[in-house]
C-alpha cells in the first residue's frame, strides 16, 4: 500500500488528452483556440528568459493563446530534493495558487513538471495539508511538459521550424524516466527542415548535474559530465539540444569551459525558429 | 591489497564502516583510474546482459507488481510471518533464535558454533554476516571463518571488503587476483596465469577438502517462506550447495525482512531476483530446505533472526519501503554514481542506492555526518527505480531520508546552519512571484549569480563556467511587451 | 521454542523483535491482494515436443550435453557416454532402476559424503524440468537420492522423463513438496566473479548431460 501510489504514478504515461476539436494539423485552423498558462520556471524566468521567448514565440504561431501568470515563482523541487520539505511548502502553495485559474499548464521543463506530477501533492500530504494536495494533484493533471503539449494535444509534429545545424539530443533523466516523454522530442526534431539529428552515444546516462548533486558531490558531478561531454563531442554535432535548462546548463558550462564551440539550446529554441527570424 | 582493509573492519555494529562522508571517500576513489576501468567494464556488461534476458520476459511488469506486492505484504505482516515461520522450523527439527542486534546476533552464532567445538567454520556469501560484523566475531572466539565464495574469498585474502552486493571483488581485475591467488593459496601453481578459469580451478582445489572435512557452516538465505519454513539459498558456484550439504552442523543468519508469506510467491521471486542480479534466467543453483531431512545434509540447523534496525525502518511509513529489497543490486549496476565511483566509496556492507537508504535506516544515525551524506550521493536520475524488481522508488526515498538527515542534523545544534538559512532565505524568495522578479533584477544589476560567492560553488566553477545573468529576466520581458494584453 | 540452546537471552531478545515490530506498524492495516496477473504456465502442456526443443536447446545455451532417447534406449546411451569418457566409477541413488547403468554402485545413507569425491560419474531421475530457462529440479526422491550424490562427483548425468517437463517456473512450483530437500540446476556451476566474465565448473559437477526420454520416439 504505502508504495504503490509513487511508483504507479512514475511509471504511468502522461494523460493523453482529446484533441479539443479533434483537429490534426495546427491549432491556428481550430474553431477553439486552446489557451495555455506558461509554467516558465524559476531558472527560465531568472537565467534563461530566451527559452521562454522562444515557447511563446513557437506556441503563438501554432495558434496557440498563451498567458503568464505572474504571480508563480518555483515549483519547489530544488528545496524538497535537498532535504527541506518544510521550506518547500510555502512555495508549492505558491505555486498552486498562482495556477488556480489555468485550465492547461506547459512548461519548457521536464524536471518541473515532474516535479509537479510527482512531488508536490505529496510533500503537500506527508505535512498534513490535504487541501492543497487535492488541489496539487488537479492541477498536476493539468500540467503539461512542452513536446506532450505539441504531440499530443496539438497533434503537431512538424511545427513548421527550419535550423540547418547538425543536432544531437539528449534525454534528460526526468523527461525520460518521470514524464516518459519518449520519443516525442525526437519525432519534432525530425521534422526540422535542413536539422541533421544524430544519435547520442549513452544518452540515457545522466549527465550529472542532479541539483544540489553537483554541489554536494562536485567531483564525481565532474566525472559524469566529463562523461557527458565527449559523447557530446563524438558525435561532431554543433548543437546539443534537451528540454530541460537545469541540465543544458550544465553542460553548456562545461562545453564552454572546455572551449569546444559546441552550443547547447533549448529545443523550444530549436523548433521557435523558422529561419526568417532569430 | 591494503592489509587490514580501507577504514577498519572491527568493532562492525551494523553496516557502517567507514568514517568518511561519502563527497570526500568519492573523491579518492575517482582518482583510481584502474578502478574506475574495472567497474564500467564489468557494470556495463552486467547491464546489457540484464537488459536482454529482462527483455524477453513478456510478463516482466506483471512479475514486478506482483513482486512489490509481496514484499509489501511481507512488511506488513512481519511479526506474525515471523512466528509463523519460527514454527514451521521447530516442527522440522530446526531452532530459532532471535537477536536485537548484531552484537546478539553474533553471540548468538559464536555460541551454536562453540557447542560443536569447531575451530574452522565455512562461509557462503551472505550479506546480513558481513553486516553484523560476525568473520570479526569468530576470530575474536578463536574459531576461522573461511569463505567460499570466490569473490568473497578473493576480498578475505586481500584484506579488503566487498564493494558490491553481488560481485564483490568487482574492483579487482583478473591481474590483481592472480596475484593474490599466488601468493596467499597453496594450490596455485608457480606458473598460474590470469585466465579467470585458470584462477577459478585453483579455488576449487583450495576449497575442495575444507568442503568434504568441515563440520560447521555459516550461510545467509535469500527469502524464508513463513506457511513452509522452507529456506533459499540462490547461487552459482556450488559453493552454496557444498556448504548447505555436507557439513553436520549448519547456522543460518538471516535479516527479519527476508520472510515472504507463502511457497508461491517464489513464482515471482525466483523469476525476478536471477535476472536483475547477474543478467542470468535462472541461476546455476538454488537451495532449498526445511528444517532437517534425516539422512540428507546437516541434521543440527539453527536458524538466527537478526532485527540490527530494521524495526525502526518498518516504523518510518515511507522508508519502510526499502525493507521490499531482495538484494539483487541491479540499482548498483545501473547508478552512474555508483559506476563512477564503485563500493567502497558509500562506506557501507550496503552500497549504491538502496545502501544509501539502508545504511542510515539500519544504523539508526541518519543525521550523522557519514551516514548523513549517502542520501546525497545520487542525482535523483531514477534509473535505479527503472530497474528494480520490487518496484522501490529509490529516489523518493533518497530524497525522503534528505529530510530526515536535515532533521537529525539539525537536532541539537543552534544556531541553524549556514546552508539551512541559505535555503529559507531562498524559500522566502522563491515563494513569491514578485519578490522572485525582484531577486532577478538584484542579480541583473550584479550581472553575477548571487550565490556564487558561496563555498560549496568553487568546486563547481573548476570544470564548468556559470551561465551570466540575462539583461532582463522573463518576467520583465512579458511585463514590458504584454502590458495591457493580459 | 528454543531447544538446548546455548545462549540463554534469546527467549527475550524475541519477545523484544516482535514487540518493537508490531508497534512499529499501525494496527489494521490490510495488505493489498498480490495481482498474480503473470505467466501461470505457458501455452504448451507438459512433455510437449515445442517444450524438450526449447529445454534442449536452453541447456545446450548453458553449456549442458543432451540426448534424447525412448525408454528401452536409456542403458545404451548411458553406456556411450561412459565408455567415450572413460569413466569407470559410477554411483546411483537406490531408486533409479538398476537397468540404467548395470554395475553401478548403489549409494547408501551411510556412505560418507568424502568417499563420493573418488567416484567418476553419478547418474539421477529429475523430479521437474523447466523449459523456460534450462533447470532441472531434484527434490531428494529415491531415484534422485541425497544432496550430496549430485554435488560432490565431478560428473551428473541426469534422466528426464518427458512427462516431466514443463514450460515455467510457476508450473514447476506449483508441482513441488516444498519441504523436501530441493535443488534448482540450471546448467553446469559457474561464476561470474572475475571481472564478470562467466567461467564454468566451479564447485558443483563440472559436467551435466540431461538424457530426455520420449515415449513417442
Ligand atoms: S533496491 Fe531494488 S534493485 Fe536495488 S538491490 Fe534492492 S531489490 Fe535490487
Amino acid at each position: 500500500m504505502e508504495a504503490a501510489a509513487g511508483h504507479a504514478r512514475a511509471i504511468r504515461p502522461p494523460a493523453r488528452r482529446a484533441i479539443p476539436d479533434g483537429g490534426p494539423r495546427s491549432a491556428a485552423t481550430r474553431v477553439t483556440r486552446i489557451r495555455v498558462a506558461l509554467l516558465a520556471t524559476c531558472l527560465v524566468d531568472t537565467l534563461f528568459p530566451d527559452v521562454g521567448r522562444a515557447t511563446v514565440r513557437l506556441l503563438e504561431r501554432l495558434g496557440v493563446d498563451v498567458d503568464f501568470p505572474s504571480g508563480q515563482a518555483c515549483c519547489g523541487q530544488m528545496h524538497v530534493n535537498a532535504g527541506y520539505p518544510e521550506q518547500a511548502l510555502a512555495i508549492i502553495r505558491n505555486h498552486v495558487a498562482a495556477f488556480s485559474g489555468a485550465e492547461l499548464v506547459v512548461a519548457p521543463s521536464g524536471s518541473c513538471v515532474g516535479a509537479v506530477r510527482h512531488q508536490q501533492a505529496r510533500v503537500a500530504r506527508q505535512a498534513g495539508d490535504l487541501a492543497l494536495a487535492r488541489d496539487a494533484e488537479a492541477l498536476a493533471a493539468r500540467t503539461l511538459e512542452l513536446t506532450e503539449l505539441l504531440v499530443d494535444v496539438l497533434a503537431i509534429e512538424d511545427v513548421g521550424a527550419r535550423f540547418p545545424h547538425r543536432v544531437t539530443y539528449h534525454p534528460t533523466c526526468h523527461a525520460l524516466r518521470l514524464l516518459r516523454v519518449g520519443d516525442r522530442p525526437r519525432r519534432l526534431l525530425s521534422r526540422v527542415r535542413g536539422l541533421e539529428l544524430v544519435e547520442l552515444g549513452d544518452a540515457e546516462v545522466c549527465c550529472g548535474f542532479g541539483g544540489t548533486f553537483s554541489v554536494a558531490n562536485p567531483d564525481v558531478s565532474a566525472a559524469m559530465l566529463g562523461d557527458k561531454l565527449s559523447r557530446v563531442l563524438a558525435t561532431g554535432a554543433e548543437v546539443v539540444t534537451a528540454v530541460d535548462v537545469s541540465c543544458l546548463m550544465h553542460i553548456a558550462g562545461g562545453l564552454s569551459r572546455l572551449r569546444t564551440g559546441v552550443r547547447a539550446m533549448h529545443l523550444a529554441e530549436i523548433l521557435a525558429t523558422t529561419g526568417d527570424g532569430p | 591489497m591494503s592489509a587490514g582493509g580501507p577504514a577498519g573492519r572491527s568493532g562492525a555494529h551494523g553496516p557502517l564502516r567507514g568514517r568518511e562522508p561519502f563527497p570526500d571517500a568519492a573523491r579518492r576513489a575517482l582518482a583510481d583510474t584502474q578502478l574506475r576501468q574495472n567497474l564500467a567494464r564489468a557494470t556495463r556488461t552486467i547491464r546489457a546482459r540484464r537488459a536482454e534476458v529482462v527483455g524477453e520476459v513478456p510478463d516482466w511488469e506483471a512479475l514486478r507488481e506482483a513482486g512489490r506486492a509481496i514484499r509489501a505484504e511481507a512488511t506488513q505482516r512481519l511479526p506474525e510471518l515471523l512466528e509463523t515461520l519460527e514454527a514451521q522450523v521447530v516442527a522440522r527439527g530446526g531452532t530459532v533464535h532471535w537477536a536485537r542486534d548484531a552484537a546478539e546476533a553474533t553471540r548468538v552464532v559464536v555460541n551454536c558454533v562453540q557447542a560443536t567445538g569447531a575451530r574452522e567454520v565455512l562461509k557462503v556469501k551472505s550479506m546480513t554476516t558481513q553486516e553484523i560484523g560476525l568473520n570479526t566475531a569468530l576470530e575474536r572466539a578463536g574459531i576461522r571463518p573461511v569463505e567460499t565464495d570466490l569473490a568473497e574469498l578473493i576480498v578475505q585474502l586481500a584484506g579488503d571488503t566487498p564493494s558490491h552486493i553481488v560481485v564483490p571483488a568487482i574492483h579487482r581485475n583478473r591481474e590483481e587476483i592472480r596475484q593474490l591467488f599466488r601468493q596467499h593459496l597453496p594450490e596455485a601453481p608457480a606458473a598460474l596465469g590470469d585466465d579467470p578459469q585458470e584462477l577459478a580451478a585453483v579455488a576449487r582445489r583450495h576449497l575442495r577438502q575444507k568442503f568434504l572435512r568441515a563440520p560447521v557452516a555459516i550461510s545467509g538465505v535469500n527469502f524464508a517462506v513463513a506457511e513452509t519454513g522452507t529456506l533459499v539459498v540462490v547461487e552459482s558456484e556450488g559453493n552454496g550447495r557444498m556448504c548447505l550439504t555436507l557439513p553436520s552442523t549448519l547456522v543460518t543468519v538471516m535479516g527479519i525482512e527476508k520472510v515472504i508469506p507463502r511457497w508461491r510467491d517464489l513464482d515471482v521471486l525466483l523469476q525476478l531476483l536471477p535476472r536483475s542480479a547477474t543478467g542470468e534466467r535462472m541461476n546455476p543453483y538454488t537451495s532449498m530446505w526445511t528444517g532437517v531431512t534425516p539422512g540428507d545434509g546437516p541434521q543440527t540447523f539453527h536458524l538466527v533472526l537478526v532485527d540490527g534496525g530494521r524495526s525502526r525502518a518498518l516504523a518510518d511509513p515511507i522508508g519502510r519501503e526499502a525493507l521490499r529489497c531482495i538484494r539483487c543490486s541491479a540499482c548498483l549496476n545501473v547508478c552512474p554514481v555508483f559506476e563512477r565511483v564503485g563500493g567502497h566509496a558509500y562506506g557501507s556492507v550496503y552500497p549504491g542506492p538502496i545502501g544509501a537508504i539502508l545504511t542510515p535506516q539500519l544504523t539508526g544515525r541518519p543525521g550523522d555526518r557519514v551516514t548523513g551524506s549517502l542520501p546525497f550521493a545520487s542525482t535523483l536520475c531514477g534509473a535505479c527505480l527503472d530497474a528494480c524488481p520490487v518496484l522501490i522508488d529509490i529516489p523518493q526515498l533518497l530524497v525522503h531520508l534528505r529530510g530526515v538527515a536535515r532533521a537529525g542534523a539539525r537536532q541539537g545544534r543552534r544556531p541553524p546552519s549556514p546552508s539551512t538559512l541559505a535555503m529559507g532565505a531562498a524559500a522566502w524568495v522563491m515563494a513569491d512571484g514578485s519578490r522572485l522578479g525582484w531577486a532577478g533584477r538584484a542579480a541583473r544589476l550584479g550581472r553575477r549569480l548571487p550565490a556564487a560567492g558561496l563555498p560549496p560553488l568553487a568546486r563547481w566553477l573548476r570544470t564548468r563556467d556559470l551561465p551570466t545573468p540575462p539583461p532582463e529576466t522573463f518576467r520583465a520581458w512579458w511585463a514590458r511587451t504584454r502590458r495591457g494584453r493580459s | 521454542m528454543v531447544g538446548a540452546d546455548p545462549a540463554r537471552p534469546v527467549v527475550n531478545a524475541r519477545t523484544v523483535v516482535l514487540g518493537r515490530l508490531r508497534r512499529a506498524l499501525q494496527p489494521g492495516v490490510v495488505p493489498e491482494p498480490i495481482v498474480r496477473a503473470y505467466r501461470q504456465a505457458g501455452p504448451s502442456p507438459p512433455g510437449a515436443p515445442a517444450l524438450l526443443d526449447r529445454l534442449q536447446a536452453r541447456l545446450l545455451d548453458l553449456g549442458a550435453g543432451v540426448r534424447r532417447t525412448a525408454p528401452d534406449t536409456v542403458a545404451e546411451v548411458i553406456a556411450a557416454l561412459l565408455a567415450a569418457r572413460g569413466a569407470t566409477t559410477v554411483v546411483v541413488p537406490a531408486g533409479l532402476p538398476r537397468t540404467f547403468v548395470p554395475g553401478a554402485v548403489v549409494d547408501a545413507a551411510d556412505r560418507p559424503a568424502p568417499t563420493l569425491d573418488q567416484v567418476d560419474l553419478v547418474v539421477t531421475g529429475c523430479a521437474v524440468a523447466i523449459a523456460e530457462t534450462g533447470t532441472l529440479v531434484l527434490d531428494g526422491s529415491p531415484d534422485q537420492g541425497r544432496r550430496a550424490l549430485t554435488l560432490v562427483p565431478d560428473w551428473h548425468i541426469a534422466v528426464v522423463a518427458a512427462a516431466r517437463v514443463v514450460e515455467t517456473l510457476p508450473e514447476a512450483i506449483a508441482r513441488l513438496d516444498p519441504t523436501r530437500p530441493l535443488t534448482f540446476i540450471s546448467g553446469p556451476s559457474a561464476t561470474s566473479d572475475i571481472e564478470f566474465r562467466r567461467v564454468e565448473g566451479v564447485h558443483g559437477p563440472r559436467t551435466l548431460d540431461v538424457i530426455l526420454v520420449t515415449t513417442g520416439g
